[in-house]
């Protein structure tokens, strides 16, 4: 039985409950949060979402703070899309070896997460410190700083430990199947149980922070203004027909 | 040709006192809350001065508006649509705080709960972004009436571009107020650069609005702007500006600012445009040009054509006749007395300026001269205390002729109008002068000395025809009834799924019920429910009150003791 595979086809026994509940039951529990949170938040709170910038409190930090961790973090995801969803099969028949991809993970991450923590650090920083910036944060902001860096804390503690430990740990193997197993909807518990608590904590708190996600001002990543580039430059928008007035019926729509 | 039609607004700065009373009403109106204190729609700047917020037309540094590029097409000058998104994490050139101010309230607290002391207590200013005090040193109207002037004076922007030097002598000092409000501009550089494309021009009136559901504070229109006129609230998180108070302007009530001006100094209008040439009119190649070609894009309602297009372009019947008693049109195109400020801007604004003909008068009469002899007051013009080159820099990107006409047309009416008044013969030789016939300069004297309200505020209501449904005036469908054979009445899931019957139906029905029925007032539905609006309080509908106790058999209904 060489062939066998290295994990066998979904042994829910093997995992046990508390993986079941973790591993196959949360993933499906947070993504339905995020998505019809995030369709609840847009229908009845449409005002409500926006960046609130606090720019004009104070520039000197965010200036220096904000495109670092922006920049930083739409790296990190791009990484993130890049180890997950992508399987090791295809970026091997592309002819890149595992420790090319590792070498190439391991520095663009670097750069990246730098780049994320030190801008992150610096907004905090500013938050606290800045008198209107602080008195402008609410309690749901302080939450949804909490989550954002326990979760980038702990995925940075995972890389880390896992390179200076011993030779990285090839995550390509298990987390990314198992990532994808759950949009396959299939998911395999399995393949999470054996993974450093690092690697597995920081996936929990990234599941939780994306249940979180749609009811904090996070919510401006989902509208990033890509629409700018091609729409033309000034919008013409006729009166609201609907103001003040009740919706035609059906049937007696307007003409033209 | 594509007829649209703009609200737009002529100030005559003449007239204007410098009450703030536009500001004030105006902030009552919209902007009284947290997050916009230091948003002031309306703002009444003294010239020169560095006007709100400060330096804001130094364009080199805040990068507003639009620009020629080396191939002379017309390009945002804070970058485009790129270089917004590269930048959108922080937007370079945000005015801060500073460049506002810092807003604050007093704690009037104080004053009531201070235990007795031999000091009267003091409210103290407490800031409004910090909550904690604060000492004042800067507002929206910190320079007004030339206050401390010797310290700012060289901050006007303008100043530093006028060749002539300009003294701030005492004796020789000028001044005029300046109100502002948005400009509703017909090429409108803080619509292009919202990323979220939030900002909108509306198709009927071309009034500029930023659509609070789609806007998410990235902060560019405020830096597209190069009046300043979008502010953020920093509250909210939004961007906010000048509604042009569409909802007044919308039933055809004039703007908060006009209504309450107490100089009667504004006039609002409708003016139709080509929508076609309003890019090639923008892209002027010199900036001197722009007035001219801003002036080629309106539309003569008065002409055959262009009525004939209004009509293919949707355009009501009495929006024509408004876009044909237009002061605004008039000002601008028939007397060519208004002149757009900053035009080298690019963005087309649609509020327009009679500049001010400064002390013109007094200053001829202390020379010795015939004070209101024409051709002493226009020779006079080129040595007004308002120099004329400082006025071009607002009005005409620099251009002296435009201006010193515009002055000269204004002083002739001083002229013939003093001939008329004694009852003289009016001199037709004054008008010609000034490139007029005399009866154009009564009829401009009328419009800017005597005009009364609707002649100031020509604005046709909009036209919401569906609006008439919210009165429930049953002038549709007739049939379209609860039970009725139209489309209307129960929905699909029983009796309240659906629209609800239009009261004014029921009680037509009730009325016809009432009339043509044996007994009074039946119950609508025969049931037991029965609608007290449609009761006359005539006799007792049927389940209107609980059944009687039959035991008794007296019907006095009278209680028993």
């Amino acid at each position: 039985m060489s062939t066998a595979p290295v994990h066998p086809v979904t042994l829910a026994v093997e995992s046990g409950t508390g993986g079941i509940l973790l591993w196959a039951v949360l993933p499906y529990l947070s993504l339905a949060v995020f998505v019809l949170g995030h369709i609840w938040r847009y229908r009845y709170d449409k005002f409500g979402w926006t960046t609130r910038s606090s720019q004009l409190y104070e520039n000197r930090l965010l200036r220096i703070g904000s495109p670092l961790f922006h920049f930083g973090i739409l790296i990190v995801a791009l990484g993130h899309v890049g180890g997950l969803v992508i399987p090791e099969s295809w970026t091997e028949a592309a002819g890149i070896s595992e420790h090319t991809y590792h070498v190439l993970a391991v520095v663009l991450g670097t750069v990246a997460g730098v780049a994320t923590v030190g801008g992150m650090l610096i907004l905090v920083y500013r938050r606290r410190t800045v008198g209107p910036v602080f008195s402008a944060t609410t309690r749901n902001d302080k939450a949804m700083y909490l989550a954002l860096a326990v979760t980038i804390g702990l995925g940075l503690a995972a890389t880390v430990a896992a390179n200076i430990g011993g030779g990285g740990y090839n995550y390509r193997e298990t987390v990314s199947p198992w990532f994808r197993s759950v949009f396959a909807l299939q998911p395999d518990p399995d393949l999470m149980t054996g993974v450093p608590v690092l690697f597995q904590l920081h996936a929990l708190s990234a599941l939780l922070l994306f249940a979180f996600w749609p009811f904090t001002r996070l919510v401006h990543m989902l509208t990033a203004p890509l629409g700018y580039l091609t729409r033309p430059y000034i919008v013409y928008r006729s009166r609201d027909t609907r103001l003040g007035t009740r919706a035609p019926r059906r049937g007696w729509d307007r003409v033209g | 040709m594509r007829v649209m039609a703009q609200m737009a607004m002529v100030m005559n700065l003449d007239k204007c006192i410098g009450c703030h009373t536009c500001s004030v009403t105006c902030k009552q109106a919209w902007t009284n809350r947290t997050g916009v204190e230091y948003v002031w729609f309306n703002n009444v700047e003294t010239r020169p001065g560095q006007g709100y917020p400060r330096r804001y037309e130094d364009q080199q540094r805040w990068r507003g508006g639009w620009q020629l590029n080396k191939r002379g097409r017309l390009t945002l000058k804070a970058g485009g649509r790129f270089k917004k998104l590269v930048t959108i994490f922080s937007n370079p050139v945000l005015p801060s705080l500073d460049d506002y101010y810092e807003p604050w309230t007093y704690d009037y607290e104080t004053l009531t709960n201070a235990p007795l002391q031999e000091h009267t207590p003091v409210a103290r200013p407490k800031s409004l972004i910090t909550g904690k005090d604060m000492k004042i040193s800067w507002s929206a109207n910190w320079d007004d009436d030339l206050g401390g002037s010797q310290t700012t004076e060289q901050q006007d922007v303008l100043l530093g571009q006028v060749s002539e030097r300009i003294t701030f002598e005492f004796e020789q000092t000028f001044m005029f107020y300046l109100p502002r409000i948005c400009e509703h501009c017909l090429n409108p550089s803080c619509a292009a650069s919202c990323p979220s494309g939030a900002i909108y021009k509306r198709e009927e009136d071309g009034i500029v609005l930023v659509d609070q559901d789609r806007c998410r504070g990235w902060r560019m229109c405020v830096t597209g702007c190069p009046y300043k006129k979008v502010y953020f609230n920093h509250r909210t998180g939004k961007a906010e500006k000048c509604t042009f108070c569409f909802p007044r302007v919308e039933v055809g009530l004039p703007t908060v600012c006009s209504e309450t001006c107490v100089g009667r100094l504004r006039y609002i209008g409708l003016v139709l445009y080509d929508a076609d040439k309003v890019l090639q009119a923008a892209s002027a190649p010199e900036d001197t040009d722009l007035y001219e070609a801003q002036r080629q894009v309106f539309l003569d309602p008065h002409d055959p054509q262009v009525a004939e297009a209004a009509e293919r372009a949707g355009i009501p019947y009495d929006w024509m006749e408004a876009a044909r008693r237009s002061p605004v049109y008039a000002l601008i195109n028939t007397y060519r007395v208004a002149l757009p400020l900053h035009p080298e801007y690019r963005t087309l604004p649609m509020v327009w300026y009679i500049p001010p003909l400064s002390p013109v008068v007094d200053a001829v009469r202390e020379t010795g001269h015939d004070a209101e002899d024409h051709r002493n007051l226009f020779a006079a013009v080129d040595a007004l205390r308002i120099p004329v080159d400082y006025l071009a820099q607002l009005f005409t990107a620099g251009d002296p002729a435009p201006v010193d006409l515009v002055l000269r047309r204004l002083a002739a009416i001083r002229s013939y109008m003093r001939d008329i008044n004694l009852g003289r013969e009016p001199q037709e030789a004054i008008a010609e002068a000034v490139g007029m016939t005399g009866e154009q300069l009564y009829d401009m004297y009328r419009l800017l000395a005597l005009a009364k309200y609707d002649e100031r505020y020509v604005i046709p209501p909009a036209h919401a025809e569906q609006a008439h449904r919210l009165e429930e005036l049953a002038t549709e469908c007739s049939l379209d009834y609860e039970g009725g054979p139209g489309m209307g009445g129960s929905g699909p899931f029983g009796e309240t799924s659906g629209g609800a019957a239009p009261i004014a139906v029921e009680n037509y029905r009730a009325l016809r019920d009432r009339q043509t029925s044996d007994t009074p007032a039946p119950s609508v539905r025969g049931g037991p429910r029965v609608n007290l609006l449609n009761w006359d309080g005539r006799g007792t509908p049927q389940g209107l009150f609980p059944p009687r106790s039959t035991d008794g058999g007296d019907d006095s209904g009278e209680p028993k003791p």
